[in-house]
């Protein structure tokens, strides 16, 4: 009876999400917290990177949320292009800063790491690049929905925007991977490839993962939820100067 | 169409120097370039392959409002919009009509600035075809960010926001071509991209910048 769309309803969107949102956000601070002390303070410096290895908590994290933002934007993106869900179009644009955020932080931690690492802040590495051509259409969609008065041709066309992105954004990716060989070590954190890192740095790391995608959905829920109440506030606003 | 095709240049070379304004840009950067970096003709024939690919990308991006502004302004698009072409033929048309206006004579006039810029020998060839093969994918990408952002009030500088990202992968590998065409290097393989990008771009995004119009038109 009960399906995944019940929650498209914004009511029941919004009284769902305020019963879980604070064990939701207790949740996420005990993960954090745990993840990044543990990670910054209890476990050993790398014999060849010393302490800067540490960095790598927050690097990785916001890294995978950086791509993951935007894939949880396209896949709602689909769904109100598909069902026309309200709620949908707002989750997408909440998520859009949130993810602009966190590939910010992806980049700028990445540059305080290869400072002592490769001896310099910035390369124009296929990664590095990517992330970057990934901030700027984060920029772009951010600011097509800030210029569109009417919410429904915004979320539209954003809707559209993200899905031409998405291909272009993974075209970019093998472009730039063929443009440049680069600088930045593989993937460390494989199914297949074995142990490239140590255990006593891959628990506190799953940790912190953890806690960031915590972090993203409570942040995501928070701003659906703002999203939904100030367009209702909006209506109600327009509804009684009508009546006045 | 062939009607839409014909108005469409005719208006653009006629009315109001859209025409050259793309070409006359294209020459200022390739102009400016060398005040930039010095005169040393060794530097810029290295250089010369991707700056002749950047000024030709900005001297695009620099008419691709004047795609549907100007029909949007008048209404003339609400009458095509009616009217019983597909709205994805009149997409496709405008950004034909676009690149015959802008990226053709870029094409063309690129060997010459090439001079300027002291371009060896061997890359001409290549970066004619290179852009050849490019420029229309900058019509058709603009295209879709021109309808994006047709309906907005100071939507200029946003459109270029939202489309310089999407070029890209055109750019890599035009310029791509065209640095290994000038030291005589291996084209294939970017030259086989470059075009897979353009005939992708080409078939497929008619339809969002169409779907996107009828959103705007609404």
């Amino acid at each position: 009876m009960s399906s995944i769309w019940e929650y498209a309803n914004p009511k029941k969107f919004i009284e769902t999400t305020d019963r879980i949102l604070p064990a939701l956000a207790v949740l996420t601070g005990v993960a954090l917290l745990l993840g990044l002390i543990w990670g910054f303070f209890l476990t050993p410096d790398d014999f060849r990177q010393g302490s800067t290895v540490k960095i790598v908590f927050l690097h990785v994290p916001s890294a995978l949320m950086a791509i993951n933002a935007w894939l949880m934007m396209l896949v709602a993106s689909l769904i109100w292009i598909v069902r026309r869900h309200h709620v949908s179009a707002l989750a997408a644009r909440a998520a859009a800063p949130v993810g602009l955020v966190m590939t910010m932080i992806a980049l700028l931690t990445g540059a305080i790491w290869g400072q002592p690492m490769w001896g310099t802040w910035w390369a124009w590495d296929p990664r590095l690049t990517s992330f970057l051509i990934l901030f700027l259409f984060y920029l772009g969609y951010i600011a097509l929905w800030a210029a569109i008065e009417n919410d429904d041709t915004a979320a539209d066309l954003t809707a559209i925007l993200c899905l031409v992105g998405s291909v272009f954004a993974l075209l970019s990716r093998y472009a730039v991977n063929f443009w440049n060989q680069g600088l930045h070590q593989g993937a460390s954190l494989s199914v297949k490839s074995g142990e490239r890192m140590d255990m006593t740095y891959k628990l506190p790391l799953y940790v912190c993962m953890a806690g960031f995608v915590l972090l993203f959905v409570v942040l995501v829920l928070i701003r659906t939820g703002t999203e939904i109440r100030a367009r209702r506030m909006r209506v109600l606003l327009a509804r009684e100067r009508m009546g006045a | 169409m062939r009607a839409l095709l014909i108005r469409d240049i005719r208006l653009a070379v006629r009315a109001g120097g859209g025409f050259g304004l793309g070409l006359s840009f294209f020459l200022i950067v390739v102009v400016l370039v060398p005040f930039g970096v010095g005169p040393q003709n060794a530097l810029l024939a290295r250089i010369a392959p991707g700056i002749l690919w950047l000024g030709a990308l900005l001297a695009c991006l620099l008419s691709l409002d004047r795609i549907f502004a100007l029909d949007w302004e008048d209404g003339s698009l609400d009458l095509l919009a009616t009217s019983p072409l597909p709205m994805e033929g009149i997409v496709s048309i405008k950004a034909l009509a676009h690149w015959l206006t802008t990226g053709l004579p870029l094409v063309l006039a690129a060997p010459l600035f090439g001079v300027l810029l002291n371009l060896p020998e061997a890359g001409y060839k290549w970066l004619i075809l290179s852009l050849l093969l490019g420029t229309p994918a900058l019509s058709v990408i603009g295209a879709f960010g021109a309808a994006l952002t047709v309906g907005l009030k100071r939507g200029g500088l946003l459109l270029s926001l939202l489309v310089l990202p999407l070029y890209v992968p055109t750019l890599i590998f035009g310029a791509e071509v065209a640095r290994r065409g000038a030291e005589g290097l291996q084209v294939a393989t970017p030259l086989l991209m470059l075009a897979g990008i353009t005939c992708g771009a080409m078939a497929l995004l008619p339809f969002a910048s169409a779907a996107v119009l009828r959103v705007n038109l609404r």
